[in-house]
């Protein structure tokens, strides 16, 4: 039985019919096409599918959709495209960040969560947040330097 | 070095910008109207006759647009339904009997994945199970159930011309290597060490799992977008199973999620061909991650060797490995002919026998694993050679040099060995950890230890690049190469090449994706030879556009093409800027008019002797090696076996680095993979069953697993006929991460492990033999 939901995503109402069982990933990926969100393990244990829920990071493979009607969704598609992109996603270019960049857009998203809630997080704190992201590439390294150029270039 | 503008620059990615907003290309994100979705229903068994099949209720559910087995495959006159890069051994989806648990057994394509999952439901098989062999030492003994009764050669490779048919055996493939004499050196020794290692099968784990899309174009012709790392092998593997002429099949391959070798040679195409042809829709097959542990693996490997020493030096070596490539041999025997030569070190060992052997058992296949089979052999003799100058009181540093090989020696294959950066890779990782400083007193409950380790690949020899640049009117320059992007930096890097070679801005360069259609064979995007291979033909395919470039320029400048240079866009007399022409002056001046194109071919195809079957010699086993070493630092926690990696340094040769910065994050990435497998990763199982087969039970390193001090150290030693010098990367950093590791472990706390990966509990355990009185261990399973 498909169900209309509304979605708030990336500061756009979509209008979505689903079944019960679909995942906010299913959501985002099949029906509106966000083409970064990505299933890793489908069990919401390795962040390539994390979005922003009201800023927080989520895994959206472990979500349902439906449950999610009228919260605010954000994947990297809402952060910045190329000529106008957000300072997270600038720092991962400069910063090298990146290999097959599968991984990447969940782990832009959780930085940008993270720096949201604190500015200037300690090496632990980053490391605590970002637990959640895996990298098969290794490129973790480079993500911890992006994450403190983010930080040394924020005001204050 | 000579002094190149765009080659030894550590100039950005490519698809950076296209990766951090999420746009780049996978074959997930490719839409067609009418895309069907693809489920698998997989054997419950590890050995099982299959006796009946009944589909019909799920060929009745709504959604369900075919349902497919492999008697329906065998069905088809057209279709071979077994296939494989080294044997036919495997079918499309189980015909008559399934080998290991998780092989295909029913296929189904309906309108999305959730009806072809609840098809799955509905579908019934009655199996009868038959005997299981899942060790690998016990499928060598005759008498052990045989997994398969005949194998029969694929005749792919001409690499593996030397891998026969045969039957009655669960030994796929034996590799010898015969030099000196061993009986001799052993009965002269003054020291013989005999020691076993082993490695369990572990997951290469690219975030993105294997993917395949198939439809027919308006031609009824192929189309094939899928993950691979092996394009061209795909078209031919689809030409030859569904009866088709190449040019009726398409292979594309956008940007890949990580490969690490999972997705080389064909996995899913095969099926989802057949289901197109079937259903005449476009059919996409995604696997979850549960199927991706079922898909492919990394060989579980058990390595013995034993070492003869006079005099304190090493007279003999004896290598036995036997290789465990579960139900289908997939690129096993290549791995085992490849690793298996390597098997005896890089080092100065006159008297050597090995013995390595491609083992079927019931368990899933395994296939190529960034490394290659090399990190298995080197986690041996690397593990010894710290046994055995401890034993002789030598520093194991010193012990290392002694016997490395020098520049023109002969490896143990006979192959006098170039451009061969060993020695320095050694004395780099050594001066890194400070490895002559004396060790602070060990007097707390955390223990520290350093260890050092070195080896060597050979890259897969021969093998062949083919390569078309063509350079348009304004200059600007498309590259057409089958090499796949999966992280590496290929982009870049070929284009830093073309740049390089032609005289033009890197920007200006675009490198075309893999596409049978346009872009030219070659043979894998893998095993460490993309730069040097792939490199070669763009250089040489560049360099004949810049031939014509020059002999133009020449006549319009007035100079000898011999003086004149290209540079960011221009072609001027050297010593003499303001004398030149733009390059679309140069085409004006060529064709008189603009819009056109010159164009290069080249083919790059460096050549070997086969090793002999019965010895192993060769005059030229490989075009090049890639030298590897490793120093860590680890802290042990006596109270709980825990192991901390507080400093880490992976060296590397890589000949000239065309892109330092890639070169780096490949070294240290491909360090970190091979310290989740030295610490924690295992495939688990229990009579033929994994045990822990998702990401919730089967870990991978996270941020927080990185050594406190992690270092990349490239030695560049260049290779005479590499691209300005280049050799390759991708595999160096994993060669040896794992004895490194170990032989701290065994400088900290004077405890051996010889099976990986070295968990507290096997730490714990150690401590408990070495030491009861100290170390009580409770009883535990």
């Amino acid at each position: 039985m498909k169900q209309e939901v509304l979605l708030q995503v990336n500061g756009t109402e979509e209008k979505l019919y689903l079944e019960d069982a679909d995942t906010l990933l299913e959501a985002l990926r099949d029906h509106i096409r966000l083409g970064s969100v990505r299933e890793g393990c489908g069990v919401g244990t390795c962040g390539t599918c994390t979005v922003l829920l009201d800023g927080r990071p989520v895994s959206s493979c472990f979500i349902l959709a439906a449950r999610v009607a009228g919260r605010e969704i954000t994947t990297v598609e809402g952060l910045g495209q190329e000529g106008a992109l957000d300072p997270v996603q600038d720092a991962f270019i400069e910063q090298r960040a990146l290999q097959c960049g599968y991984c990447i857009p969940g782990f832009i998203l959780a930085v940008k969560a993270l720096l949201d809630e604190n500015p200037s997080p300690s090496q632990e704190e980053v490391e605590e947040y970002l637990v959640g992201n895996l990298c098969r590439c290794g490129s973790y390294p480079d993500i911890l330097n992006a994450v403190r150029a983010v930080k040394d270039r924020s005001p204050g | 070095m000579p002094n190149y503008h765009i080659v030894g620059q550590s100039v950005q990615r490519k698809d950076a910008a296209r990766k951090v907003t999420g746009r780049i290309l996978h074959v997930g994100n490719i839409e067609m109207p009418g895309l069907l979705q693809v489920a698998v229903l997989r054997s419950p068994y590890p050995h099982a006759r299959i006796l009946r099949i009944d589909k019909s209720r799920a060929e009745a559910l709504e959604g369900v647009v075919l349902v497919l087995t492999g008697a329906d495959i065998a069905a088809m006159p057209e279709v071979d339904p077994f296939f494989g890069p080294a044997f036919k051994d495997q079918p499309i989806l189980a015909i008559d009997r399934v080998l290991h648990v998780g092989d295909p057994v029913v296929a189904v394509a309906a309108v999305d994945r959730r009806r072809a999952e609840d098809a799955l439901q509905l579908i019934e098989v009655d199996y009868e199970p038959l005997p299981v062999v899942l060790d690998v030492l016990e499928a060598v003994k005759s008498g052990s159930p045989l997994v398969h009764q005949e194998f029969r050669p694929a005749g792919m490779f001409a690499d593996l011309d030397h891998v026969e048919a045969g039957e009655k055996s669960n030994v796929c493939y034996h590799f010898k290597l015969r030099t000196g004499d061993v009986r001799e050196a052993f009965q002269e020794a003054d020291r013989v060490f005999e020691d076993t290692f082993t490695s369990p099968p572990a997951q290469h784990m690219p975030m993105e799992p294997h993917v395949t899309l198939v439809y027919l174009d308006e031609n009824e012709r192929i189309n094939v977008w899928t993950a691979t790392q092996s394009p061209s092998f795909v078209r031919t593997q689809l030409s030859n199973t569904l009866g088709l002429p190449m040019n009726r099949i398409r292979v594309r391959v956008p940007y890949l999620g990580g490969g690490y070798g999972a997705k080389l040679y064909a996995k899913l195409e095969p099926l989802v061909a057949v289901l197109a042809l079937k259903t005449h829709q476009p059919v996409r097959y995604a696997l979850s991650r549960e199927e991706e542990f079922q898909t492919i693996t990394k060989h579980g490997a058990v390595a013995k060797i034993k070492t003869a020493v006079k005099n304190g030096v090493i007279t003999g070596r004896r290598c036995q490995v036997f290789f465990d490539t579960g139900a289908y041999a997939d690129i096993g025997p290549r791995i085992v002919h490849k690793s298996g030569y390597t098997s005896a070190g890089p080092y100065r060992i006159l008297n050597v026998w090995i013995d390595s052997f491609c083992v079927y058992t019931n368990k899933p296949p395994a296939g190529a694993f960034r490394g290659f089979g090399v990190p298995q052999v080197i986690w041996a003799y690397e593990s010894q050679m710290d046994i055995i100058s401890r034993e002789l009181d030598i520093d194991p540093v010193q012990f290392r040099m002694r016997h490395a090989l020098n520049e023109g020696e002969p490896f143990a294959t006979g192959t006098p060995v170039h451009s061969f950066g060993l020695k320095e890779s050694i004395e780099q990782a050594a001066q890194a950890i400070e490895w002559s400083r004396p060790r602070p007193p060990k007097k707390t409950q955390r223990v520290r230890g350093k260890g050092i380790a070195s080896g060597v690949k050979a890259v897969l020899t021969p093998s062949i690049s083919g390569a078309i640049v063509m350079m348009n009117a304004d200059g600007s320059v498309n590259v057409l190469s089958s090499t796949v992007e999966m992280g590496q930096g290929s982009d870049t890097v070929l284009a830093q090449i073309a740049a390089e070679e032609l005289g033009v801005c890197f920007d200006q360069v675009h490198i075309v994706q893999p596409d049978t259609d346009v872009t030219p064979y070659d043979t894998i995007t893998a095993g460490s030879r993309s730069t040097y291979h792939m490199g070669n033909a763009v250089r040489l395919a560049s360099n004949k556009i810049k031939t014509q470039l020059l002999s133009v320029a020449a006549k319009t400048l007035k100079a000898k093409p011999e003086d004149l240079v290209a540079r960011d866009g221009r072609i001027f007399v050297t010593g003499c800027e303001e004398k030149g022409m733009t390059m679309g002056d140069v085409f004006l001046a060529k064709f008189g008019s603009l819009g056109t194109t010159i164009t290069g071919e080249a083919i790059y195809q460096p050549s070997a002797v086969p090793t002999d079957p019965e010895t192993g010699q060769s005059e030229k086993c490989t075009e090049y090696w890639f030298p590897s070493a490793s120093a860590a630092e680890v802290e042990v926690d006596l109270e709980t076996g825990q192991i901390k990696v507080v400093k880490f340094i992976s060296v590397g040769d890589t000949g000239t680095a065309v892109n330092p910065k890639h070169c780096r994050q490949q070294l240290l990435g491909s360090a970190l993979t091979h310290l989740g497998l030295t610490l924690f990763e295992e495939m688990v199982f229990k009579e033929g069953q994994l045990l822990n087969g998702s990401l919730l039970d089967y870990q991978i390193p996270s941020l927080k697993d990185l050594p406190g001090h992690f270092e990349p150290i490239l030695v560049e030693v260049p290779h005479d006929t590499g691209p300005f010098g280049a050799k390759g990367v991708g595999e160096t950093g994993t060669l040896t991460v794992s004895p490194a590791i170990a032989n701290a472990i065994d400088d900290a706390i004077g405890v051996r492990i010889r099976d990986l990966p070295i968990t507290p509990e096997k730490i714990l355990r150690g401590l408990a033999e070495k030491d009861p009185e100290q170390h009580p261990v409770e009883a535990s399973g």
